[in-house]
Order: C-alpha cells, then sequence, then structure tokens
C-alpha cells in the first residue's frame, strides 16, 4: 500500500543543506502494522511527513494505494507526542474535528449530526472515555488526552494511521495500557498503520515488522518481521523470544549510531 | 455575591493612598495650587459635577468610537497580516514605524484636516489602539502548533479551513489581552487630542482649568479619566473572562 523508492530529502537548513534522508527505501502492505526505529535525528519524523504529502521527496518517489504522492493524501489519520487537543472544544467536538474538514463527511455532517455523533461516542467507548465525552481536554489527564488523540485520528475511519512517538511522554503504566488499546483498534478496524517510536518494546509488541533506521541522513537498514501470534497479550513482552527481539534491535541501533 | 477579603483590598489601598495624599498635604503644607488634597479634589468634583460629568460624556463616546474603528481594523489586519508570511514581512516595518510616532504630533495635522471638534480625538484614539490589537491577533494566529496544522493538512484542511477551526479561535485570549490595553490607550488618544484643540471633552475642561488656575478642578479632570478608564478596563476584562474562559482553565493542561 505504501511504498519509498530511494527518497532523499534535503533542504535548506540554517547552517547549509541538510539531508534528512538518503535513499530510503521501504513497503508497506495493506492493513499492516509497520513500526520505525533509530536513534534520535535520524529523520523518522520527515519520513511521516514523506508518506502523508505534507512535503515532497527532493529524489525519489512516494506512492501510497499505486499513485505518485504529490499533495496531502487525504486518507491519513495523525496523532503524535503532544496531543495538541484544541482547549476551547469538548473532548467530542475534539475527536468530531475532522468530520469537519474531510469530504465528503463535512458536507454531510450538519445533515447527519446525531449518527456522527453516536460514532463518535462510540470510538470514545473503545478507548473507555465515552463518559468523558462533554469534559474539556484540559480536565483530563496525559493518557486521556492520548486516547482522544487517537479517537481524532480515527474517526474519519482512515486507511492509514500515522503515530509519531504517540506515547513518549506517558508514564509507563499509561503507556501499557495505550498499546491495548491501540492493538484492539487495530484488530478491530484493520487499518495500516505505520509507527514511529523511539521505544523497542513498543514497536516489539505492536508492529508486524520492525524497520531500523540508520543515524542522519536516514535509510532503512533492516526490516524485521515480528511474529508473535496475535491478538498479543502484555505477557508477551516477558518472553525471552521477546527480551532477544528488543536486545537485537538495540545492538543494531548502537551499530547505526556508531556508523 | 459574597464579599471576600481579597475582593475588598483594592477598596483598602485606594482609600490608603487618598489618605496618605491627605495627610502629605497637611503635613508639609503643600500649596493647593501645587498639589490639592483629595478632599479639595472631592469638593471640585461635587462642585463642577455637571460640567465634569457631560465633559467625561464626550470623552467616552470618542474614546468608545476610536477604539471600536481599531477593534474592527486591528481585526481584519491581523487576520491579514497573520494568513501570509509574506504580508507580515512586508507591512511589520511600516507598522513599527508608524506606531513609533508619537500620536502628539500627529494631532494638529488632524486638526488640520478635520478642524476642531469630535473627529480628531476619535481619530487619535483610534490611531493609538490601533496597533496592539494588530500584533496581538496576528501573533495569535502566527503561533498555531505545527502538528495540529500537519493533523489538519493531512485531512485535506484548506489554508482557510485551519485558519476558521484553530487559528481564529485561538487568537481569542490574544485579542482580548489586547483589548484590555487598547481601550485604556485609546483614553490617552482623546484626552490628548481635546488637550490640543477642541471645544469639549475631559482634556479640553482641564486645559480650560488649568489657565483658570483651579487645580482642583484639574485634579478632578484626572480623577474621572482613571474611573472611565478602570471601568472600561473591568468591561473587557469581564467580556474576556466570558468569551475565552477556556484559556484561563487551561493552564493545568498537559499539552502545552
Amino acid at each position: 500500500m505504501i511504498r519509498l523508492l530511494d527518497v532523499t530529502l534535503s533542504y535548506q537548513g540554517r547552517a547549509g543543506e541538510v539531508t534528512a534522508l538518503s535513499q530510503c527505501s521501504m513497503n508497506v502492505e495493506k492493513g499492516e502494522f509497520a513500526a520505525v526505529v533509530g536513534p534520535s535525528g535520524c529523520g523518522k519524523s520527515t519520513l511521516m511527513k514523506l508518506v502523508t504529502g505534507l512535503i515532497r521527496p527532493t529524489k525519489g518517489k512516494v506512492e501510497v494505494d499505486g499513485e505518485d504522492v504529490t499533495g496531502p493524501v487525504k486518507i491519513a489519520g495523525m496523532a503524535f507526542q503532544a496531543a495538541n487537543m484544541l482547549p476551547w472544544r469538548t473532548v467530542l467536538q475534539n475527536v468530531m474535528l475532522p468530520l469537519e474538514i474531510v469530504s465528503p463527511h463535512r458536507g454531510r455532517l450538519s445533515r447527519d449530526k446525531a449518527a456522527y455523533r453516536e460514532r463518535a461516542l462510540n470510538l470514545l467507548g473503545v478507548v473507555g472515555l465515552r463518559d468523558f465525552a462533554d469534559r474539556y481536554p484540559w480536565e483530563m489527564s496525559g493518557g486521556m488526552q492520548q486516547r482522544a488523540s487517537l479517537c481524532r485520528a480515527l474517526i474519519h475511519e482512515p486507511a492509514l494511521l500515522m503515530l509519531d512517538e504517540p506515547f513518549a511522554a506517558l508514564d509507563a503504566f499509561t503507556r501499557e495500557e495505550l498499546w491495548v488499546v491501540l492493538r484492539d483498534l487495530w484488530q478491530r478496524l484493520g487499518f495500516t498503520v505505520i509507527l514511529v517510536t523511539h521505544d523497542l518494546r513498543e514497536a516489539g509488541f505492536l508492529a508486524d515488522t520492525i524497520h531500523v533506521m540508520s543515524a542522519r541522513p536516514g535509510h532503512i537498514v533492516e526490516t524485521r518481521t515480528v511474529d508473535f501470534p496475535r491478538p498479543r497479550p502484555l505477557e508477551v513482552l516477558y518472553e525471552p523470544a521477546f527480551t532477544d527481539l528488543v536486545h537485537s534491535l538495540r545492538n543494531k541501533i548502537a551499530e547505526v549510531r556508531q556508523a | 455575591m459574597k464579599m471576600t477579603a481579597e475582593d475588598l483590598t483594592p477598596v483598602a489601598f485606594t482609600l490608603a493612598l487618598f489618605v496618605l495624599w491627605e495627610l502629605a498635604c497637611v503635613v508639609f503644607r503643600i500649596d493647593s495650587f501645587i498639589l490639592p488634597a483629595p478632599t479639595a479634589i472631592f469638593s471640585a468634583m461635587v462642585q463642577y459635577w455637571w460640567p465634569l460629568l457631560r465633559n467625561s460624556f464626550v470623552t467616552l463616546w470618542t474614546t468608545a468610537v476610536g477604539f471600536l474603528l481599531a477593534v474592527a481594523f486591528g481585526i481584519a489586519l491581523g487576520l491579514v497580516v497573520g494568513w501570509s508570511r509574506a504580508i507580515y514581512r512586508g507591512l511589520y516595518p511600516v507598522m513599527i514605524g508608524f506606531n513609533s510616532i508619537p500620536k502628539v504630533a500627529v494631532v494638529p495635522i488632524l486638526i488640520m484636516w478635520f478642524g476642531i471638534g469630535e473627529i480628531p480625538a476619535i481619530l487619535t484614539a483610534f490611531l493609538i489602539s490601533f496597533f496592539p490589537i494588530v500584533v496581538n491577533v496576528a501573533t495569535g494566529l502566527a503561533t498555531t502548533e505545527p502538528e495540529l496544522e500537519d493533523v489538519l493538512r493531512a485531512l485535506g484542511a484548506s489554508k482557510f479551513d485551519i485558519m476558521r477551526k484553530v487559528g481564529i479561535p485561538r487568537t481569542g485570549p490574544y485579542l482580548f489581552g489586547a483589548l484590555k490595553v487598547a481601550i485604556t490607550l485609546a483614553f490617552v488618544g482623546s484626552v490628548v487630542s481635546e488637550t490640543i484643540g477642541a471645544n469639549a471633552g475631559l482634556g479640553h475642561l482641564m486645559v480650560q482649568a488649568g489657565s483658570n488656575f483651579q487645580m482642583p478642578l484639574v485634579f478632578a479632570g484626572l480623577m474621572a479619566l482613571a474611573i472611565e478608564g478602570i471601568l472600561m478596563y473591568a468591561v473587557f476584562a469581564a467580556l474576556e473572562k466570558r468569551m475565552v474562559s477556556w484559556a484561563f482553565r487551561s493552564s493545568s493542561s498537559a499539552a502545552a
């Protein structure tokens, strides 16, 4: 579904030309859960912007659904480390924001208000926030805001979910809770995911494939399939095979940081 | 509504200030021609209540009209400037330069153009209060979180969509902050213009009283101005609380 072919991206920084990605290639199948890990500053976030069409590659080609990406792809939902909720809207109104923008929903929203509202409430129910729909984001904890942010990314039923370290600012327990939330959402709705993360356990627990990026200028140095059976319980995290996976990923990253 | 100790502190401080002032005038035997004591000022306020009220009203309405013009043009220009970086860069130096001109220097020109009367006062109030509104609205727009913009752009949002859904609501707190500053500045503008050339208004009244050596009346005019300023400020502070309450309560928000 997503294909990057020898993508290079450079831009004019303050200290001359910066090459964020160099000859980066990668494939993600439809419905696949892909994770991208790598040392900090390796261009992971740039990769996200390329796939969603927010920026264009300097060289190479980005394809989504077999078509060249020439502008924002419009089938993507995104969530970032900061939940970025709008403080003047309730949680429900925040979650429904994409419906006011994405066609064809934006044209139908006022007509089918009740149905869309129900849909948003159901989605909030899945992440355990149904009772908080009328609260304001600043009345909630960081973990709850991040759940709402996931709902906002998914309300328009995007074919592609882009996550940029969405759980990095949360404490360890909340993070594990949200892994489970994301796992269940993905299994229920079947969208494609690209998850950018620093957390190797997070990548191992959630992903079908893990792409390891090199230091800047970034490219994919290794792609690894994770074949723990699904649905994965949190106990997977404590299996020796899982520890081995995390360990070898860690070594790989240590190696590319040196290089 | 119950009055708490906190509500009473401003009153207590004001009273204390007047008492100190009165004492200083008595103890140091300050001539009422130099600095009239508060009692003298209040008795002047009682004696000249009608001219004070009439001229206060003139100042109030010229200030209000100038201020409303500033709000309308300020918001419009702020949105334009915040919309485009090119316009921002092109216009900003001009605005800084314009704002650096002391408005006192412009008043004679305005009087030459429009004659003695209310119009120069309205325009001076407008000119002086316009700038903070533009700058704050533009700042509110320009500081939209880039990540949020990415979220919306990836959904296919146009620049106009982003402005409507995020940019404009988010300028609310900036705008109301600016309005509180701008309304007091507008008073400065209209009074400056009235002192230079007008037939009515508190500025005019104070100049006349000054040339008749009626110092208590001059100070009574100042007092009337201060009261008007506080009242208008309070109106906008209350409006702000109503319109952008989320900005006050979101200080505990995790998403900075």
